[in-house]
């Protein structure tokens, strides 16, 4: 088997969400010797733009990008210790950290934006639900990321997220992460008023959103 | 651009409105008044054909009775199923008591200017745009109308026009409301012929078929008559609507309208069986009643929806395909009153599994035609397509597998089962799910305005497979025959 042959089957493996073979075709790409770098960009992120384009035109739906984005996810995970390995960095648009506030446990739309982020090349830590806004501050701290995404799906926790922002302030941190909020009550007021940098009102959206900030950076 | 293929709904659902009792009585009581009372039938032709089967008949008032027997004996003959043929075969309909189509609707006088969007009279070409947005659109089956009147064109030879600009505009079956004489059905069936390669072939593949409107109570139009006596020579299938109105033209109660709608229905039938035994003939119907405070036209309304259900459970009693006034809302523009008229009317006949659903595309009470109404109307007959569908339960879809594997807290997003079932979920063409902010940005875009794009869209790039230019000039000859004829 060439090497264009594996490319177009990881091609194939993000288009169909396939992530065992996804995982299998990375191992073997390796095993081969050839360099991880290319697996990505030739193979897989061929792959993503390929469902992004599908996406655009109608043919594909939310879950099939989603799945996309799993797949990625998989074939990350199995090419990374290599690269690290190896010592060659990977281009990325950014480093984004996201959660959902304190109180909070709705996860489903910010698990969404995660995917859609990672789909794009991002390289995303989730916390996951119900994270309190010193963790927020600890991880930005730790991770140094482009951007914070927080997300609230409940009135009642949509003041954590302007509590977040003063946090960061406070810590000085302010100026060297860009604020997302998303969430089913958020609005571009509520994003406005409580000094947040970007706003969208959903996963697609909001990785446009993600790649103007960093731009702006 | 091809348009992809129709999707003709087979109803999974059930819903009963009059029980077995309930319909048996109204059969009678149809009988009674046909056999007491009788019909009128004004047409000495027809007259003659009634008289001869043993019918009593009053040449003075043009009133026919119908002895059961005969009534019984020619529901009998009919035939339950049958084809209406596209001129193109990839647009056959095959007719039965199981599945649901829906046409556009006829016949309007004005019509929406997609360009400017005033309200204008209608013309010939707005026939065939009308028919080549139903051409593409995957719910509309046929062409009932045409759907607009060719007020551009001379009233004596205008149904002809209509035919060919139908024609023009699809390649779906026809069926013309306004051939209206012996003269001008004779002509029209000579254009069908011209198409279909001569009148046997038509006969096997009727790509044309009557719709005739009956003068309610107890009675149907003399020209009507005789138009589809020529129709039923010709083994073409034809069908009469009666539309009694309640406190108007039929009893206020709506089972006494039915029996109105079963006798100016079922009437006409006994006329197409004597004139050719087993030719195919379709009950129509627009029960409706009146505005008590107009006594106008309402061209929507509980009662349509009721007296709709309940005529096509009378019409799967008689084993008889039905095709049922749906859709066609009296709001006057596409507005929340159309949605809500044409949602239930929609649902109503299909529920009840009737056969056609004429149709989509107008407003005011079938008087003025939109394209955006027609593609909102389809987008609607899209869902209830899909309600009709119901739910199917079975290990696949009940899923437990995929629900252990998830567990608390997952999600069903990148699942394979999601990837394979996803397609089932109904999709909107036109129906507005933007987030609020894009919608904002779009200039608060709604399913109006993406219906009156995707109009536009259509109107310049579907492509329609064109009539055989020597068609067209057989067509020619035939309508300057008819000038010639008619205009002496």
């Amino acid at each position: 088997m060439d090497k264009q042959q594996l490319f177009d089957e990881m091609k194939t493996a993000v288009l169909e969400g396939e992530i065992e073979a996804a995982e299998e075709i990375a191992r073997k790409a390796l095993e081969m010797g050839i360099p991880p770098l290319e697996c990505i960009e030739e193979g897989f992120v061929a792959g993503i733009n390929e469902v992004g384009r599908l996406f655009e035109e109608g043919e594909m739906f939310l879950p099939e990008l989603v799945a996309a984005a799993e797949v990625m996810k998989a074939a990350l995970a199995v090419l990374e210790p290599e690269l690290q390995k190896q010592q060659v960095t990977r281009d990325i648009p950014g480093k984004v950290v996201i959660g959902t506030m304190y109180n909070d446990i709705h996860d489903i739309g910010k698990d969404m934006v995660a995917s859609m982020l990672t789909a794009a090349g991002f390289e995303v830590h989730n916390l996951g639900v119900n994270v309190p806004c010193e963790t927020f501050i600890g991880k930005v701290k730790e991770l140094k990321p482009d951007i914070l995404g927080l997300s609230a799906l409940l009135t009642t926790t949509m003041p954590e997220q302007k509590k977040v922002i003063e946090a960061l302030e406070k810590e000085g941190l302010r100026q060297s992460v860009k604020v997302m909020v998303g969430g089913a009550p958020i609005n571009q007021e509520w994003a406005d008023s409580i000094g947040a940098d970007g706003f969208a009102e959903n996963a697609i959206e909001a990785v446009k959103v993600a790649r103007s900030l960093v731009n702006e950076k | 651009m091809l348009r992809r293929k129709f999707q003709p709904v087979r109803s999974q659902l059930e819903f009963r409105l009059l029980s077995a009792r309930d319909i048996k009585k109204i059969h009678e009581a149809a009988l009674e008044v046909m056999e007491e009372v009788g019909v009128r039938f004004p047409s000495n032709l027809a007259l003659d054909v009634l008289e001869q089967a043993g019918c009593q008949v009053n040449r003075e008032t043009m009133v026919a009775k119908l002895p059961s027997k005969l009534v019984v004996e020619s529901l009998r003959q009919a035939p339950s199923q049958y084809l209406l043929a596209g001129r193109d075969p990839k647009d056959d309909m095959w007719i039965d008591d199981k599945t649901s189509y829906l046409s556009t609707d006829g016949c309007a006088v004005e019509v929406y200017d997609i360009e400017t969007g005033k309200l204008r009279t209608s013309t010939k070409q707005d026939i065939t745009d009308a028919c080549k947005v139903a051409d593409y659109l995957p719910e509309i089956s046929y062409v009932w109308g045409p759907p607009v009147s060719a007020q551009d064109v001379p009233a004596i030879t205008r149904p002809l026009h209509e035919i060919e600009a139908s024609m023009d505009g699809t390649t779906m079956h026809i069926q013309p409301e306004t051939v209206i004489s012996r003269k001008i059905a004779e002509y029209a069936l000579e254009m069908a012929a011209v198409v279909a390669g001569g009148k046997e072939e038509l006969r096997k593949r009727p790509i044309f078929s009557f719709m005739q409107c009956a003068m309610d109570p107890l009675g149907q139009d003399g020209g009507s008559l005789e138009a589809s006596m020529v129709a039923a020579e010709w083994g073409i299938p034809t069908g009469f609507m009666p539309m009694p109105m309640s406190c108007a033209t039929a009893p206020a109660t709506l089972a006494g309208n039915l029996v109105v709608t079963t006798v100016d229905a079922v009437s006409p039938l006994v006329l197409m069986q004597l004139v050719n035994p087993g030719t195919p003939v379709y009950f129509a119907a627009a029960p409706t009643a009146i505005d008590l405070q107009t006594g106008g036209y309402t061209g929507g309304g509980p009662e349509d929806f009721l007296l709709a259900a309940a005529f096509s459970e009378i019409c799967h009693f008689y084993q008889i395909p039905l095709a049922m006034g749906a859709f066609a809302t009296g709001a006057k523009e596409p507005d929340w009153q159309a949605a809500v008229d044409n949602s239930f009317a929609g649902l109503m006949p299909v529920l009840t599994r009737t056969a056609i659903l004429n149709g989509a595309g107008t407003l005011n009470g079938s008087k003025i035609f939109s394209l955006q109404q027609l593609i909102m109307d389809a987008e609607i007959y899209s869902m209830i397509a899909k309600v009709a569908e119901g739910i199917e339960v079975n290990d696949e879809t009940l899923a437990v597998d995929v629900i252990k594997k998830i567990g608390p807290g997952g999600n069903y997003l990148s699942d394979k089962h999601t990837r394979r079932h996803m397609k089932e979920i109904w999709r909107p063409t036109v129906y507005d799910r933007k987030p609020y902010g894009a919608w904002l940005e779009s200039g608060k875009k709604g399913a109006f305005e993406e219906a009156t794009e995707k109009a536009r869209w259509i109107l310049k790039n579907h492509e329609v497979k064109p009539l055989d230019p020597k068609v067209k000039e057989e067509f020619a000859r035939i309508i300057k025959a008819a000038e010639k004829e008619l205009s002496k």
